[in-house]
């Protein structure tokens, strides 16, 4: 089962509570740290890493010997990452999507691809939880494709917890796709709040079904509580507003400690989405309608029913 | 004309209440949002919207059902993961969420039955507030190309500042370090990094410096609730002494600063510590600013 923490909001509490829900878990758990602009993990859970792969993607480069400078690939490309000069192309590597398609269109074969660094894979166990962390590397602006290659190292089978950007675009998108869950967490103000409906619009469009937790939950304060209960939206974990766990988190510290009651409250909210998961755990959530199952190249085999590039 | 983007690596360590205090104490001035995928400014500036515009950015594929021969050439081409099989299995379909617009499907289907559509990204506007215009956006949900929306923003609000004689391009920014902010600080004349005294925003206070050197751009740091860690406050202001970039000060951790964003005010007009705080770094952006002012033009 793979369950994602995500929130549109920046600094909710996403790492507090992946870092936490997966120390309470009960079985094998990966942790996958997809904020790979900022991941922050490790801070928490300092895995002793095992191993660590650079991450590639394919870029063109040209055989100057075999071009004709006819423009054919530039006029393909939709990114601009191709100049057309009279003397042949111009790649701009850091604009390319890797899709390929100037390749297939020069008549010569004068372009072939390549692999452009972008960042970091590492793995590592912190006593029982194997953490699965990506690292972009900094002036990168594309963080999809290392998103990407972090949750294809998710083990096939047990629990995947995985930590999500902030924010509503393409790397939340590729983090969130395939997912069983989505934990949305939020906070009581009227920014948690208006960037929760932006979560709540981002996990519908994509068919996964989800709950919220509160963070820095303030007696009194129902903004977010009158919100859910509109929508039908399940309140699964209230976190109350806490100096000693911000002190603890700011230490790096776990907040299981601070916060007597969190154990028992986060062993209750793994047990509650499994029960909204079902049994039938693996590909589909219950509200999907049927993915297509198709294998990526790259996808190692036997684990089509955990594929999601 | 300066260009002022207010960043943080970390998400959530106040950006958006530091600029909004900004937005209140600085002169003339054109406010732009370039957090386009969350947007907040608006719901502390209340913004009276007078131009929305379309944003259209890139392609998706769409099969014709009618005309799909079902021959798998668009899946077996696409890179993205964005085709399979639909219904009885007699047709194709494009993901347009996974869809990056990249027309290898279009070009390589043998029936020719794949369209290809503009896409509609989101919306931005053109408003006015009680501090003046201000450039906000709204990403489509699941949108991509979010950084060609911060630059298209920008832009317009560059445009403003130009016509109506304003000095200032007052900047919020977008968490983390890749494309929304890369798009939201090249070509600005200084960034200050908004940080929070936590072994994280410490992490990501050294990625996102590493970025803004990168850029040369020139950089300063003001750590907001400092007093939650004062120990941490000093790593990331020592952290930040050794790599160059400026102190502008701190701000206190007081309650009034949600309490503020309830009343849809900004910290300095709401009052409180925090605001005093606020004001002293204000004043020495504004020093470090109006200097740059002075070494460009002589």
């Amino acid at each position: 089962m793979k369950i994602a923490i995500a929130s549109g909001k920046g600094g909710t509490g996403k790492t507090t509570l992946a870092v936490n829900l997966a120390l309470v878990v009960p079985e094998a758990v990966a942790l996958l740290d997809c904020d790979v602009e900022e991941p922050n993990c490790h801070i928490f859970l300092a895995p002793t890493v095992d191993r660590s792969e650079a991450i590639g993607v394919m870029v063109p480069v040209v055989d100057p010997d075999r071009c004709l400078a006819c423009g054919s690939c530039s006029h393909f490309c939709q990114y601009h990452a191709i100049a057309g000069l009279d003397t042949g192309p111009l790649i701009f590597p850091e604009l390319c999507h890797s899709c390929g398609g100037c390749v297939r269109v020069c008549p010569t074969g004068a372009m072939s691809e390549t692999t452009r660094e972008i960042g970091l894979v590492e793995e590592g166990w912190a006593g029982p939880v194997r953490v699965i962390q990506g690292r972009l590397r900094i002036t990168e602006a594309s963080s999809p494709p290392l998103i990407r290659a972090v949750k294809k190292r998710a083990p096939a089978d047990g629990m995947t917890l995985i930590d999500c950007p902030p924010g509503t675009s393409c790397p939340v998108i590729a983090a969130l796709r395939g997912v069983d869950f989505a934990i949305l967490v939020t906070e009581p103000t009227p920014f948690g709040l208006h960037d929760l409906r932006l979560a709540v619009g981002t996990v519908r469009t994509l068919n996964i079904a989800f709950g919220v937790v509160v963070n820095r939950a303030q007696a009194g304060n129902r903004s977010i509580h009158e919100y859910c209960e509109a929508e039908r939206i399940p309140i699964l974990l209230e976190v109350p507003d806490s100096r000693q766990v911000a002190e603890a988190y700011s230490k790096g510290l776990s907040v299981l400690d601070a916060l007597p009651g969190l154990r028992g409250d986060l062993d209750r909210l793994y047990r509650e989405i499994k029960i909204r998961v079902g049994p039938e755990t693996g590909s589909e959530p219950r509200e999907c309608p049927a993915p297509r199952q198709k294998r990526s190249p790259d996808q190692p085999a036997g684990r089509d029913s955990q594929s999601q590039s | 004309m300066q260009q002022l983007a207010v960043i943080s690596g970390k998400g959530g360590t106040g950006k958006t209440s530091v600029v909004a205090c900004f937005a209140a104490l600085a002169g003339e001035k054109v406010l732009v949002d370039c957090d386009v995928d969350a947007a907040d400014l608006h719901l502390v500036l209340s913004p009276t919207i007078l131009e929305t515009h379309e944003f259209r950015s890139g392609h998706v594929a769409r099969i014709r059902e009618e005309d799909c021969r079902f021959c798998g050439e668009c899946m077996e081409s696409c890179r993205f993961d964005a085709i399979g099989p639909v219904g009885d299995g007699f047709c194709y379909q494009v993901d347009p969420i996974a869809c990056e617009g990249c027309r290898v499907c279009v070009e390589f289907c043998p029936a020719q039955a794949i369209d290809f559509e503009e896409r509609t990204c989101g919306e931005w506007f053109i408003s006015e507030t009680s501090h003046g215009p201000m450039v906000h956006a709204r990403l489509g949900i699941a949108a991509e190309n979010s950084g060609k929306l911060v630059t298209t923003i920008r832009q317009a609000g560059h445009e403003i500042a130009e016509n109506q004689g304003r000095s200032l391009l007052l900047i919020d920014g977008p968490p983390g370090i890749g494309c929304p902010v890369i798009a939201s600080i090249t070509g600005t004349d200084f960034v200050l990094v908004v940080a929070e005294p936590t072994l994280s925003s410490l992490h990501d206070f050294d990625r996102v410096i590493s970025l803004t050197a990168h850029f040369r751009i020139p950089t300063a740091v003001c750590v907001n609730k400092w007093d939650l860690n004062p120990e941490i406050t000093r790593r990331i202001e020592q952290a930040a002494r050794s790599r160059n970039v400026s102190i502008a000060g701190r701000v206190r951790y007081d309650p009034a600063v949600t309490q503020a964003q309830v009343k849809r005010l900004s910290t300095v007009e709401y009052g409180g510590q925090a605001a005093d705080d606020i004001r002293k770094v204000w004043e020495r952006i504004r020093a470090r600013t109006t200097g740059l002012v002075q070494i460009d033009s002589h």
